[in-house]
């Protein structure tokens, strides 16, 4: 046994206010798995985004269609890892494939992810861009002629006819997809839902209240990212902009009603466990839940939007210059990443912080270094973006360029 | 043996027959010895490699009784497991331990477990007046309908034929969603194996024909091991001549650790 972890854990015990289970001295669930739900809401959210173009036809959002999948896809590939990392023995993770018991939630994830990832972002992102992909072929040269044309599989067949049968394949996948993304991040939410023996997890509506968070903290990265690389290329359009501002702020409704609906819900039914979540929330989580995930998180860049964004008609409350409406977005947007990330903070910890036996609380110490460390967490948070950069640079999700003129050569051709 | 001899000389025939009698028995026995001690080390080493021959799972159903009012909360039981079960020893890791109430007349409850009751508990000095104190050993409940069997994504923790709840160590891979699951706090991830652990009710020894560790170290006999349905067993009978009560009835996990004479305030 490691000295280090003897040492924490004494440490941790000497912070223990009223009593604990002595099993409990040491919280199970650290920082990775506050990571996963969190990555795993931003693939789901992305790709309802990317959903709403194509199925609800709503065509102000149409620029971020593609790079709201390209970011789904990011994120999911990393989606795993900090589950892996996390597991005493990621060596018999297969097990989870090969003898999954079907009685146990997480024995599904494995299906769920492989279904997500093959069955739905891959095989849309395929048929939306197969068509670009030949066109680019036919007109690069060297690696990247390569790459294109491996990547369509050797579909080159561009006819109407099968364009047109692209765009019905698209069109059948995201309308599968939509569920399919619910069922992604609904299903992390019942995986926390689903632990009677948790008052703090165990409730129906945390599989809701997942959903739309994710939609929240979805439509916020893809406006954050959209925004940045307009800035990048100086072309962004202002109507898309403002759409996705006024679905993040519609989004953003639900998801603090649903919120408010179940702290109310709580509160009213005052079960047994609710003098020790009242106390954890007005000393252990009062930063992370009432400050950072209420107020900043969620009131703030309510009340922004509200104002901001044209959520109430065609005509903003107060009309902003556009360069200042595209700040307080970005503020907005960033202020809902903070907030979601706490929200699945408080979920994951605060669940950890008080003794199943309702009788006192414990503390979470993050480590900086090693896995379950600050830094990895850090690092796979990072590493979608680096993951996304290239699949912007191989398959560009900008409609401005046309496919015929993106013949641009790489550097070293 | 020339004091023997001399007394031989100064006792009647009759006695010194008796003695010559008892020194050939103790001859006797002498060279039969390292015969009996083989036989008795066979014997233990066939125990401890492998459980009984006519064992059989399916004709066993167990669970434990806990007299609440017979614990002196001197935490031997605690103490053993770990011995018996090579549990770590730091004090974050119980398969078992010892919880001490005391409920203060203006109606406060203040529970404390130091070391898991392995040291003993120190004294109740409390500004309030006493109302109650009791001790309540704690354990796996081996639950009829166990959450931490439920939830494993791989089948790891499984119920025996017998009626207990075990982990696989070489087939757990770790996640944890066990020790969250379980109400009972009675999980923990083992620090060397990074697996998920539990009270087995010693298992090993229960196939052998014995009880576990914990229930045979008992002073007072307020653990009693046995086979729930045996009409017969020592289990049958605390549960026949009891009021019994179980931990958490609302979860619907069905625990087959009995508790009698156990106070509302215990969780």
């Amino acid at each position: 046994m490691t000295p280090d972890l003897v040492q924490q854990l004494s440490n941790v015990l000497h912070q223990v206010s009223g009593y604990i289970y002595p099993n409990e001295v040491e919280l199970q669930w650290g920082l990775l798995v506050v990571v996963y739900p969190y990555i795993t809401g931003l693939v789901a959210g992305a790709f309802i985004l990317a959903s709403l173009e194509r199925v609800f036809n709503v065509k102000e959002v149409e620029p971020t269609y593609r790079l709201a999948l390209l970011t789904a896809l990011a994120f999911l590939l990393v989606a795993p890892l900090p589950l892996l990392l996390h597991l005493g023995h990621p060596e018999r993770s297969f097990e989870i494939f090969l003898t999954p018991n079907l009685h146990s939630a997480m024995a599904m994830f494995g299906f769920v992810y492989a279904w997500y990832l093959a069955v739905v972002l891959l095989l849309e992102i395929w048929f939306d861009y197969r068509e670009d992909m030949v066109l680019w072929a036919r007109n690069e040269r060297g690696l990247r002629k390569w790459i294109h044309l491996v990547l369509t599989l050797g579909a080159t067949d561009i006819s109407e006819k099968a364009v047109a049968f692209d765009r019905k394949a698209v069109r059948l996948i995201t309308i599968i997809g939509i569920p399919s993304a619910f069922l992604l991040h609904g299903y992390v939410g019942f995986i926390f839902g689903s632990v009677k023996a948790n008052p703090w997890w165990s409730s129906v509506l945390i599989p809701v209240v997942f959903l739309f968070s994710a939609m929240v903290s979805g439509i916020a990265l893809v406006l954050m990212i959209y925004l940045l690389t307009g800035l990048v290329r100086r072309s962004f359009e202002m109507t898309c902009l403002d759409k996705l501002a006024s679905f993040l702020f519609y989004a953003l409704v639900v998801d603090f009603s649903l919120e408010i609906l179940d702290f109310i819900h709580r509160l009213y039914e005052a079960e047994e466990s609710i003098k020790i979540l009242g106390t954890l929330i007005s000393t252990r989580l009062f930063l992370s839940l009432v400050v950072l995930q209420a107020l900043a998180g969620t009131a703030l860049p309510l009340i922004c939007l509200a104002f901001v964004s044209p959520a109430f008609g065609r005509r903003a409350l107060v009309r902003f210059p556009e360069e200042l409406r595209r700040l307080l977005y970005l503020a907005s947007a960033t202020l809902i990443q903070i907030g979601i990330f706490s929200t699945r903070w408080n979920v994951v910890i605060g669940g950890q912080l008080f003794s199943k036996s309702l009788r006192g609380l414990t503390v979470y110490k993050m480590e900086l270094m090693g896995l379950e460390g600050f830094f990895v967490s850090v690092l796979l948070l990072a590493a979608p973006f680096v993951i996304l950069y290239i699949l912007v640079k191989i398959l560009p999700p900008w409609k401005d360029l046309p496919a015929a003129s993106v013949p641009e050569h790489a550097p070293g051709d | 043996m020339s004091t023997q001899a001399n007394r031989a000389q100064a006792e009647p025939e009759s006695l010194q027959e008796i003695s010559h009698d008892r020194r050939e028995f103790l001859k006797q026995c002498a060279a039969a010895a390292p015969l009996l001690l083989a036989a008795i080390s066979m014997a233990e080493g066939a125990a401890a490699s492998t459980p009984d021959a006519t064992y059989k799972p399916e004709e066993h159903y167990y669970g434990m009784g806990v007299d609440v009012n017979k614990c002196i909360g001197c935490g031997r039981c605690a103490d053993a497991c770990k011995t018996e079960n090579n549990v770590p020893r730091e004090p974050f890791y119980f398969r078992t331990w010892v919880e001490r109430y005391v409920l203060t007349t203006d109606g406060e409850t203040v529970v404390t477990s130091p070391d898991g009751g392995i040291e003993g508990f120190p004294p109740t000095i409390s500004e309030k007046g006493i109302l109650r104190t009791f001790f309540v050993p704690k354990l796996c409940n081996h639950c009829a309908n166990p959450p931490c069997v439920q939830v494993c994504p791989v089948g790891a923790t499984f119920i025996t034929r017998d009626g207990v709840v075990l982990v696989d160590k070489d087939y757990c891979i770790g996640c944890r969603y066990c020790i969250q699951a379980c109400p009972y706090g009675a999980r923990f991830l083992h620090p060397v194996t990074h697996t998920a652990e539990k009270c087995t009710f010693c298992y090993h020894r229960v196939v052998q024909g014995k009880v576990p560790a914990c229930v045979e170290v008992c002073p007072t006999g307020a653990r009693i091991f046995g086979d729930v349905r045996a009409r017969s067993s020592p289990l049958a009978r605390f549960t026949r001549f009891n009021e019994i009560q179980v931990l958490k009835p609302q979860l619907n996990t069905e625990p087959k650790v009995y508790y009698a004479n156990m106070d509302g305030e215990v969780r």
